[in-house]
């Protein structure tokens, strides 16, 4: 599908049209975010319905409803950025933003007016409204179906909350290099927490999923029972886990949402901004082997219907499918529009930004690892002690000294090439480059993650995907309790 | 550059909206209702390697609609504080209300307990601050950073100054107003050696400018930090005692006050279930909220549900005294809420103090914690893991900078094995502490 032009219809008629403007008005607009000295000027306009609904103790006790919007004027200067922003899409409210964005210069030349171009890109999913695709009785029903499975699968299950929530966002962007792009981004999600108590011991388990399409595709894929039940099954391993180990060791990492490996020890370390300040552990690595052969690495922006997916980026670029890192060499950088101009590179689709009240930076889409050749059972057995993991909480980095880290949610042992006993969630630590040069077998079963990821940076959070197969690092530090 | 703000004007304004709100909803059949508007302006400013980066202005507005036909609960809100987007805000809660279930703990806090003793804590200090003097604050404090020798780069400094209004107001009659600022200063700087590249930062925030540290030193202080990082080594893996620095120990509290809130425990999702009076910490530690404290970072004399806050003391003698509870979890619980709706304002320690030389002599051989990274903390269980960075301590002198290393424990033993707390208070967010010295935490590393 290719929804550029009637995107651009839609978002004008939702985003302009109530307030008495049209494209000819953006001209106008831009003019004032322009002026002597400014490199680039966009505008940016958006709009977002969302809807969260929250069961608790076999009832929906919380439903909320939000209506946010507004424009976002930005001027560049060299490396110097003008921002500001308005809830008000009005032509007065384009004066004052593009005055105050423009301010940041006072001197220079005057550039040349681009004729404006409607941006071609394929559309990566759907641009339809997510909320209108249940009723609010459906609605309700899944989440009292996920809570009365959970609950009947096992008698040890004492709390169970689910939610289920969706967004429907409409963006359109005019930026001075002629660009004019509009994205309808849909984007659901539904979860299942549970409590399970035995013997006086409390465990978690829990999980969760969606995408960039209609809530309707939830209830048809049955995610209710489906994560209901998986929720359950890992509170009750949970309730099971014995101290996690301390010290180095093998991790083996499950195929999916375990990609989050890539997300923090290479990922944010290729970002655009980073590189062009010299902050980042792989600065001036370009061309050089940065992780072990067969490790390649891409960010795809073109995953149809996938949370981290986008048609075009937030200043108007095509999503894309980026290699980062092929065949353990450092190919690419993630670029927006003022890293890749400042670099002498090409904008890469991945300029994304929380919302029209915020700067757009560098970010990942979907940060995936292709399929190797090994298979799943024989990674596990070449281990003789280790860790194999396979959900996790969350993970940080430390761009510039390298080091990431990411939190176990589940995870097991591994001894004599067997899995044994479920341990504690541990903290697995790690210097990125390093660990990507410790990667020994990469299995055939690449796995995308469910759809639950929120990245964080510079306090911005955005939607992201991760992927990868069943892989063996043949060291990583584990941070269990027992050390000896 | 910098836009007017007039805070008088904006209460006022929020206050007629807040009304506006709550009229439109008892017309329209909600049986109670509750408001929350603010608006916010600020200005950001960053400068990296002498230059100017970015120069932001923000103004966000909001306003969150919760109401109530019977035990039944909807809420909506909107950027859009226009009295058609109230109208349209109000009915959408409303009809998202018929959809939730009766829920006998819902509804506003009992009215008895709506706060009317309102003073001004005094947390509103506007800063009459152009753009250009806010880069030249910026510009001073990277420039004092990078004039460090073995500083090779920077992330740069960043100025935020920033004043806001709030308004609550519920259908009990309750209306209560804050205005409020805070102003900070940051800068992150990168040092090499053979080893690799290590960043640091330092920063000041402060509700009244006049209380923010001198620009330059906060640059010489990241610089500083930055520079002790290199030639960082692992720490072998091993059991040693731990000491968190200031920054870190009020992270403990932190997980502290997560376990006791009323909506974790009523989930059971709380290591601290049922541990109401039973000893957590040493007999001589103690912990108490202080919302009321002049010009402190989270004052305020009412609680988002409008409750009057007070001083709670969650701690005593190292006991469990109290929860911390809104008008819903104290209903859940079958108790009263504690004024903590929102969460805890001001946390203060009951606790003697040992200077921060001797804790490290206490300690004689184990790591000093700067830095943690991750997530890793399990509050259903209080399980701890997480990645950290800091100094290898040998009796009781450091001795290096370490790295890629973990600490773990579970938060129970931790408290319980707290040994002393250090002199070196810091004050710049709601949570003052000093260092915390823990007995005993699995380290893993070499």
């Amino acid at each position: 599908m290719t929804a550029h032009k009637s995107d651009v219809n839609t978002a004008v008629s939702i985003l302009l049209t109530p307030s008495g403007l049209d494209l000819d008005a953006l001209d106008t607009g831009l003019s004032y975010a322009l002026g002597a000295g400014i490199d680039y000027a966009d505008l940016y306009f958006q709009r977002t319905w969302q809807e969260g609904w929250v069961l608790e103790d076999g009832e929906v006790k919380e439903a909320s409803y939000n209506i946010d919007g507004g424009v976002g004027v930005r001027s560049l200067a060299g490396e110097k950025t003008g921002f500001a922003y308005s809830n008000q899409i009005t032509a007065d409210a384009l004066m004052d933003t593009g005055r105050t964005a423009a301010g940041i210069v006072r001197s220079g030349k005057q550039l040349p007016g681009q004729p404006v171009v409607a941006v071609s890109a394929a559309g990566r999913y759907a641009g339809l409204d997510p909320l209108a695709g249940l009723t609010a009785d459906e609605k309700v029903a899944m989440l009292k179906e996920a809570d009365r499975i959970a609950r009947a699968a096992d008698p040890c299950i004492s709390q169970v909350s689910a939610s289920l929530s969706g967004t429907y966002e409409v963006v359109l962007v005019r930026a001075s290099d002629g660009t004019l792009a509009a994205d309808i981004r849909p984007l659901v999600r539904f979860n299942v927490s549970v409590i399970a108590a035995k013997n006086g011991r409390r465990e978690r388990g829990g999980a969760g999923g969606g995408g960039r399409y209609s809530m309707s595709r939830l209830r048809d894929e049955n995610v209710a029972e489906r994560y209901a039940k998986e929720a359950v099954r890992q509170a009750l391993v949970n309730l099971e886990a014995v101290d996690a180990p301390a010290g180095q060791m093998p991790v083996v990492l499950g195929a999916g949402w375990p990609g989050i490996l890539l997300h923090e020890a290479v990922g944010h370390g290729l970002e655009g901004d980073f590189n062009r300040k010299g902050s980042s552990a792989f600065a001036g690595q370009m061309g050089k082997r940065v992780a072990a052969k067969g490790v390649t690495v891409v960010d795809d922006a073109t995953v149809a219907d996938c949370r981290g997916s986008l048609s075009v980026d937030d200043e108007g670029t095509p999503g894309q499918y980026t290699p980062l890192i092929e065949d353990g060499i450092l190919t690419g950088y993630m670029q927006d529009k003022l890293n890749a101009r400042l670099m002498n590179m090409a904008p890469t689709g991945n300029a994304r930004r929380e919302s029209f009240a915020h700067l757009p930076m560098p970010r990942m889409t979907n940060t995936v690892m292709l399929a190797g050749q090994d298979e799943p059972a024989d990674i596990i057995k070449s281990v003789k002690r280790g860790i194999y993991a396979v959900s996790f909480g969350g993970g940080q980095v430390d761009i510039t000294s390298g080091k990431f880290v990411f939190s176990a949610s589940e995870a097991y042992l591994i001894e004599d090439g067997k899995i044994t006993a479920p341990v504690k969630g541990a903290t697995l630590i790690g210097n990125g480059p390093e660990a990507m040069g410790r990667v020994s077998m990469i299995g055939h079963d690449m796995e995308m993650d469910t759809g639950i990821g929120v990245c964080g940076k510079e306090g911005q959070g955005v939607p992201v995907g991760v992927g990868q197969p069943t892989l063996k690092l043949d060291e990583l530090t584990v941070g269990g309790t027992q050390s000896s | 550059m910098a836009q007017a703000f007039d805070a008088a004007a904006q209460q006022v304004l929020l206050t007629q909206r807040a009304e506006e709100a709550l009229a439109l909803a008892k017309k329209l059949g909600a049986d109670a209702a509750e408001v929350g508007a603010s608006v916010d302006q600020g200005l950001g400013i960053s400068v990296r390697l002498g230059e100017v980066e970015t120069v932001e202005l923000s103004r966000d507005q909001g306003i969150a609609i919760t109401l109530y036909v019977g035990q039944r609960k909807g809420s909506a809100s909107s950027t859009d504080a226009s009295s058609a987007s109230i109208k349209a805000t109000v009915e959408k809660a409303l009809a998202i209300a018929r959809y939730t279930g009766e829920d006998p703990a819902a509804g506003l806090a009992d009215a008895s307990l709506m706060a009317t003793d309102l003073p001004d804590l005094k947390v509103h200090y506007p800063w009459a601050l152009t753009t250009d003097e806010a880069i030249d604050l910026a510009l001073a404090c990277e420039k004092a950073g990078r004039d460090v020798a073995g500083i090779h780069q920077s992330e740069g400094a960043s100025l935020s100054s920033g004043e806001g209004v709030r308004v609550y107001a519920n259908s009990h009659g309750f209306l209560g107003t804050q205005k409020g600022s805070s102003h900070s200063l940051s800068c992150m700087l990168i040092a090499q050696d053979e080893k690799g590249m290590q960043r640091d930062y330092d920063y000041t925030s402060a509700r009244n400018p006049a209380m923010l540290r001198d620009p330059a030193e906060v640059g010489r202080e990241a610089a500083s930090r930055t520079l002790r990082r290199l030639g960082a080594q692992r720490p072998p893996t091993g059991t040693f005692p731990v000491l968190f620095d200031p920054s870190l120990s009020s992270g403990l509290v932190g997980h502290l006050m997560g376990a006791l809130a009323g909506g974790a425990l009523y989930r059971e999702s709380s290591f601290l279930c049922d541990r109401l009076g039973s000893q957590l910490f040493p007999s001589w530690f103690g912990l108490e909220e202080r919302p009321m404290e002049v010009g402190a970072t989270a004052s305020s004399p009412f609680d988002a549900e409008g409750v009057q806050t007070r001083n709670n003391r969650f701690i005593d003698q190292g006991s469990v005294a109290s929860y911390m509870l809104s008008a819903y979890s104290a209903r859940r619980l079958g108790m009263q809420s504690t004024g903590n709706a929102g969460g805890a304002r001001n946390l203060r320690l009951l606790a003697p103090l040992t200077p921060r030389d001797d804790l490290l002599k206490q300690m004689g051989r184990g790591i000093w914690v700067t830095e943690l990274m991750g997530q890793g903390v399990n509050g259903v269980t209080g399980d701890y893991s997480r990645g950290a960075a800091g100094f290898w301590v040998e009796n009781g002198e450091i001795q290096h900078p370490i790295e890629e290393f973990t600490i773990a424990s579970n938060l129970n033993s931790m408290f319980a094995g707290l040994v002393a707390v250090g002199d070196d208070i810091d004050t710049r967010g709601s949570i003052h502490t000093g260092s915390w010295l823990i007995d005993a935490m699995t380290v893993a590393g070499n």
